[in-house]
């Protein structure tokens, strides 16, 4: 029953075999070996697999793989430039925005989709849209200020 | 100061990987030929097995062997070990029943691991597992802790009658019953410290290989201390010596304690990997993340405070029950005893102090220590019973506090529950808390918070906690059945790079970078040049790993032991090649010179000479540069500090918000600012969370109600506020480096600040007590029993 | 999860084929609840058929007095979209309340009052405004739609295309979250219509959306939040569970309508 698929996955065709039952970040993680995206949770409630589809942030956990044939993928890998951090990434190392790291890849992924609709995203909002991703570790402060300050960057670049 | 040393916001080193999703967790690696394994667990609370038939299962596709607890038994195989022997007031030692991996005829938690299938994927193993026939006869259930000492009680263990694993006490009760009797005034409180789930975000997970050819074993885990569950499951569980058997803890994506333990599946795949002879991989899903991760708090206390007319704390009486849960994990008996009671003194010179302390089985997941382990507890209760004899006394919560407070000049202070305060300034941290928080504007701020129809209160903690655990002398006559001591190595390459190895464990806390910059301070070499090595045993010498902020407190000095070392070695070389007195040797800022000349030789020109010993004292001086230390501390390190919380609640639907935090704390000499602040943002966050948010449900038969993020509630970005934060450090006398632990006071010290802020809020209507967490139906609740006019509308 | 077919038909008659092609056939939306339950091993369907590739079954546009917002339009677009913000913006304030981001971004109208979860958020919105669920063979009122927790009036060989929203002359919609799932706890729809006022009540039922006569009728008089006070729901026949008492849940209702009323303006 195995399915063929083939989408473009960081800039880059992919194709491959799966089964109905596979979930995107499972084709990610093991067809792949792109283990930036992580499973924190089977709720579809922690955003430790956020990825973006076509550009619209997602929990690939909770996306068959074979739902996304023919679509464009972006993961963590897929942000720095030739070495260059992404300005969200930059940010989230300036303000230690991170401390283990699990949650981060897709913290990074939700941040930069608000950024598309909001170009400067107060506080409250940054707080709102993180309603789909749990860390941990951080309290958020830092997090909220790392948003803040690479969203300014992007709006900028 | 330079811009990467000693007291730098230096940008942690291990970042990238991490933003780049080059991050290497336990469920990253993939070994050649790998299996995957599903553990079938039990869905009830207790019952009897009577039997297993895996046949069916066996014959399922893709699925490699089925083992049971049978399997296991039949190998001889040792149960999970507990590390920590407590001993009852009656001299007797703690209960201590098996802990078997897998369970042969009884469960005893929902979630107990009954078998495990291992196939060549995942998804076929768990279709396998639903093939597996398990005839339970269930059994009656007890989880409450408070219910588990009752005459009627179902029994947990034979061995442990009435469900009772120690009966412990430090203290004097006469003495203490005898102020009691007398004083003045005494307030008395009853409480619950609520269970928690820890949920670091990475799942637990286990990858065990054995290469035939040598016969080594290789477990790749999720753990905050690789050396101790080298330990542990080799010697205690698995019978494999320490040089067969590597444990490799990755990057590991959040603990808080809930990794230190030695579990069930660590040992499965270890010992199966050598049975089907090719690589297993386990990953916990988030339910058995929830069902299986050793769970945290959990006590029932009733407590008295003795003063005299001026609020003078005169005596202090705890009676608490706390919950192990169905076994022992592998600190959990010490977190309730000698993490709890020896705390309760707090930041107060109350003189005499007595607990008794029950710790009880029941059917629940394990208890172990969790961010703060046993000093939470003790400064929960503290800090509620000091606020609510202020309340009683009349008296503003900060004057009640300066007239018991342990004065600066006071420390070292001995308490009289067994610790030696080193160092602190409680009323200092609290008069720049006071000022940080507008404590003079409070009310004006309470007032118009009223014309909005919200209820405003304002709610303090002052605390102090004991960690950099320990001194192994003092933990081993206290039970601890392991040193606590730490492991640094320093490997100075010949172009004078350095990689340092510590037996500490970074899971968050950026070691890769605190570690560095002691490093590169003290040996004037570029940060860049400095590597950090943890988290695996055949590279690492030894180490007790991450918890109880002992990493830099213990570690970082290891580290700092070893480079006095490696100077002083340096300083014989260089005392060599400048043909001067070792005496003469001066080292600073990366160069050795000779005193008083311009004569001098950079850092990197000793290591090459180290490697290179052409002009080399060769008679004395063996070449090379490396030098390991083990450091092992005097005493504990005792940050403390002030935490300050104000809440508005709604009326209308009980919703409490913090709308401003507050927390000055003393954490002797910093390291990294930036990395300290971020420790405590995550501790206070957990610590909010435990006030406000997060409770572990266990219905009365036993099932777990709390069971996914469903419905346990972790905090998110919108239930936080931005945190207000300073430091008062005082340098620790007792810390060779002058440095105290920073990663759990958040969680140690902020639950009393938020529950006092609730109940200060609500006193005008009389109310003087809310549990955690303080959820909205709770709260509404109270209000509408105080005044019934207000919520009913 | 167990294994299935996976079918993703570009057309509506295609599905309805692949709908009829067996036992067990599972129609799929944004797929947000259905493959957490999959994944659960909470359901075995033989056959998965995805409904994300049939083009008329989304978007949203104006038609008289009415939005009408295609099945499979996502929570995301119905909250950004224009026609919605400037027509009945409750809705589009709702939509934009479901879940989080990245759930918004792939859960869509249909799917969610095809699941009819008592907690959701979209039935309230329905109820209120009195709006018409249109399948392929049929149009049916709300009321008629939802019965009960889980359950609608949906038949085997039907397929959920497009809910047609009565613009009213003022709505809102207050939402108390559950506060791990961010499910509605209680969630009241206020809506003024040519009609009267109507109240729906979504995450307090047992038997999931309801309406609440007692305010419809005060607030008819009186749309004001002033005009509720006194004014008390049951408890009976309202959930209990570790999040709220049934007695919370009825005063809360009381409270989200007389907020929703204000919102309304």
């Amino acid at each position: 029953m195995a399915i063929s698929v083939s989408m473009t996955v960081n800039g880059k065709t992919v194709s491959g075999d799966v089964e109905a039952r596979t979930l995107l970040v499972q084709f990610l993680r093991e067809q792949l070996q792109l283990t930036g995206t992580h499973v924190g949770c089977d709720t579809s409630q922690c955003g430790a697999c956020v990825v973006h589809i076509d550009g619209e942030s997602v929990k690939s956990c909770t996306v068959l793989a074979a739902q996304v044939n023919g679509t464009s993928v972006t993961t963590i890998e897929g942000l720095a430039n030739n070495g260059t951090l992404h300005p969200m990434q930059e940010a989230f190392r300036e303000h230690h925005g991170l401390q283990c790291g699990f949650c981060t890849p897709g913290m990074v992924m939700s941040a930069i989709d608000l950024v598309k609709t909001h170009p400067k995203p107060d506080e409250h909002t940054i707080r709102e849209w993180l309603e789909g991703n749990i860390c941990r570790c951080t309290g958020y402060h830092n997090i909220v200020k790392a948003i803040k300050a690479g969203a300014e960057k992007m709006s900028a670049a | 100061m330079s811009a990467t040393g000693i007291g730098a916001s230096v940008r942690r080193k291990e970042d990238l990987r991490f933003l780049t999703g080059r991050g290497n967790y336990t469920d990253d690696i993939n070994r050649p030929g790998q299996t995957h394994a599903y553990i079938l667990r039990s869905p009830h609370a207790h019952a009897k097995i009577n039997a297993i038939d895996i046949s069916a299962a066996q014959a399922a596709p893709g699925v490699i062997a089925i083992f049971t607890g049978k399997d296991m038994a039949a190998d001889a195989l040792g149960g999970l070990p507990c590390g920590w022997q407590i001993h009852s007031r009656d001299g007797s030692p703690m209960k201590e029943p098996g802990h078997p991996a897998l369970v042969v005829d009884r469960v005893r938690h929902v979630g107990d691991q009954v078998a495990v299938v291992i196939a060549e994927s995942l998804g076929q193993a768990k279709d396998a597992a639903e093939l597996i026939e398990v005839d339970y006869a269930p059994l009656p259930a007890i989880a409450h802790p408070g219910k588990a000492l009752a005459g009627a009680a179902p029994q947990v263990w034979d061995e442990a009658p009435g469900n009772l694993c120690y009966d412990w006490i430090i203290g004097d009760e006469a003495e203490v019953d005898a102020v009691l009797k007398g004083a003045h005034h005494v307030t008395r409180i009853e409480l619950t410290n609520n269970r928690l789930i820890p949920n670091a975000m990475e799942p637990r997970a286990a990858v065990g290989e054995y290469d035939r050819s040598t016969g080594d074993y290789t477990l790749y885990t999720t753990s905050q201390n690789p050396h101790v569950i080298r330990l542990l499951m080799g010697a205690f569980v698995l019978h494999i010596p320490e040089h067969r058997l590597r444990v490799v803890a990755p990057d590991v994506g959040g603990g808080f304690g809930s990794k230190i333990y030695h579990y069930a599946e660590e040992a499965i795949v270890t010992w199966a990997s050598a049975k089907i002879n090719r690589p297993i991989k386990w990953t916990a899903e988030r339910s058995e993340s929830f069902m299986t991760d050793a769970h945290g708090r959990d006590h029932v206390t009733t407590a008295q405070l003795a003063m005299d007319k001026d609020g003078k704390f005169l005596a202090f009486k705890v009676d608490t029950i706390a919950n192990m849960g169905a076994y022992l994990s592998t600190f959990a008996p010490c977190v309730p005893t000698y993490l709890y009671a020896t705390l309760l003194a707090g930041v107060y010179k109350t003189p005499k102090i007595f607990a008794n302390v029950r710790a009880v089985f029941t059917h629940t997941v394990p208890v172990d220590a969790y961010r703060g382990a046993g000093r939470p507890e003790a400064t929960y209760l503290v800090e509620r019973i000091v606020s609510q004899a202020a309340r009683e006394m009349g008296l503003d919560q900060a004057e009640l506090r300066r007239r018991n407070f342990i004065k600066r000049e006071e420390f070292p202070y001995q308490t009289p529950v067994a610790l030696v305060y080193d160092s602190g300034d409680p009323a200092g941290c609290l008069d720049k808390a006071l000022k940080l928080a507008d404590y003079a504007g409070f009310e004006a701020r309470r007032k118009e918070a009223a014309a909005r129809g919200k209820y405003r209160g304002i709610g303090f903690s002052t605390y102090v906690e004991a960690c950099g655990i320990a001194p192994s002398a003092v933990v081993g006559s206290l039970g601890a059945r392991a040193g606590l001591y730490e492991c640094g190595q320093v490997r100075v390459h010949p172009t004078g790079s350095v990689t340092v190895f510590t037996g500490t464990h970074s899971h968050g806390q950026g070691h890769e970078t605190t570690f560095a910059q002691l490093v590169s301070d003290k040996l004037g070499i570029p940060i860049e040049n400095v590597d950090v090595v943890h988290g695996d045993t055949a590279k690492v010498p030894f180490g007790m790993g991450t918890y109880g902020s002992r990493s830099l407190a213990v570690g970082g000095v290891a580290i700092d032991r070893a480079m006095d070392k490696v100077i002083a070695k340096a300083k014989k070389i260089a005392a060599h090649l400048l043909e001067a007195a070792e005496a003469d040797i001066v080292f600073e800022n990366g160069e050795f010179s000779v005193a008083g000349t311009d004569r001098k030789k950079a850092f990197g020109e000793i290591s090459l000479a180290a490697y290179v010993p052409h002009n080399y004292p060769i008679t004395e001086l063996e070449p090379g540069l490396e030098e390991t230390a083990f450091f092992d501390p005097l005493n504990f390190s005792y940050p403390g500090g002030a935490h300050l919380c104000e809440v508005e609640i709604d009326p209308d639907t009980g919703v409490t918000e913090v709308v401003k935090f507050t927390a000055v704390d003393d954490f002797g000499r910093v390291i990294n600012p930036m990395i300290v602040e971020g420790q405590v943002h995550g501790g206070l966050a957990q610590g909010i969370g435990q006030a406000l948010l997060e409770a572990c449900v266990y219905d009365e038969d036993g099932q777990l109600i709390t069971g996914s993020f469903m419905d346990y509630t972790m905090p998110r970005a919108d239930n936080l506020p931005n945190f207000s934060l300073d430091t008062h450090n005082v340098p620790a006398p007792d810390n060779p480096l002058g440095v105290k632990g920073c990663g759990e006071v958040g969680a140690i010290g902020s639950p009393p600040a938020v529950i006092n802020a609730i109940i200060d809020a609500l006193s005008p209507l009389g109310i003087t007590a809310i549990s955690m967490p303080a959820t909205p139906p709770k709260v509404w609740q109270a209000i509408r029993s105080a005044r019934p006019s207000v919520a009913a509308e | 999860m167990y294994n299935f077919e996976y079918n993703r038909p570009a057309s509506l008659d295609d599905a309805l084929k692949a709908l009829s092609s067996g036992e067990e056939v599972k129609l799929m939306a944004g797929g947000q609840t259905l493959i957490p339950t999959l994944k659960q091993r909470l359901a075995q369907p033989s056959k998965v058929v995805d409904l994300s590739g049939i083009a008329e079954l989304k978007g949203i546009t104006v038609e008289g007095n009415a939005v009408v917002i295609g099945a499979m339009t996502t929570h995301a677009t119905v909250a950004a979209s224009a026609e919605v913000k400037a027509k009945i913006p409750a809705l589009a304030n709702l939509a934009h309340g479901i879940g989080d981001p990245q759930v918004r971004n792939r859960g869509t109208l249909g799917g969610s009052i095809s699941n009819n979860d008592p907690a959701a958020d979209y039935p309230a919105a329905l109820m209120a405004l009195g709006a018409t669920v249109h399948t392929n063979k049929r149009q049916l009122a709300a009321e008629d739609f939802f019965a009960g927790m889980f359950t609608t009036a949906l038949e085997e060989d039907e397929i959920l295309t497009k809910v047609s929203f009565p613009v009213p002359e003022k709505a809102a919609y207050a939402k108390f979250a559950q506060p791990a799932s961010r499910y509605a706890l209680v969630g009241v729809f206020v809506a003024k219509t040519s009609g009267g006022v109507r109240v729906a009540v979504t995450g307090a039922g047992e038997d999931g959306v309801f309406r609440v006569s007692d305010f419809e009728a005060a607030l008819s008089k009186n749309f004001a939040a002033s005009a509720l006070d006194g004014i008390t729901v049951p408890a009976d026949g309202l959930n209990t569970d570790i999040h709220g008492a049934a007695d919370y849940r009825a005063h809360l209702i009381g409270v989200m309508a007389k907020r929703a009323v204000q919102a309304a303006g």
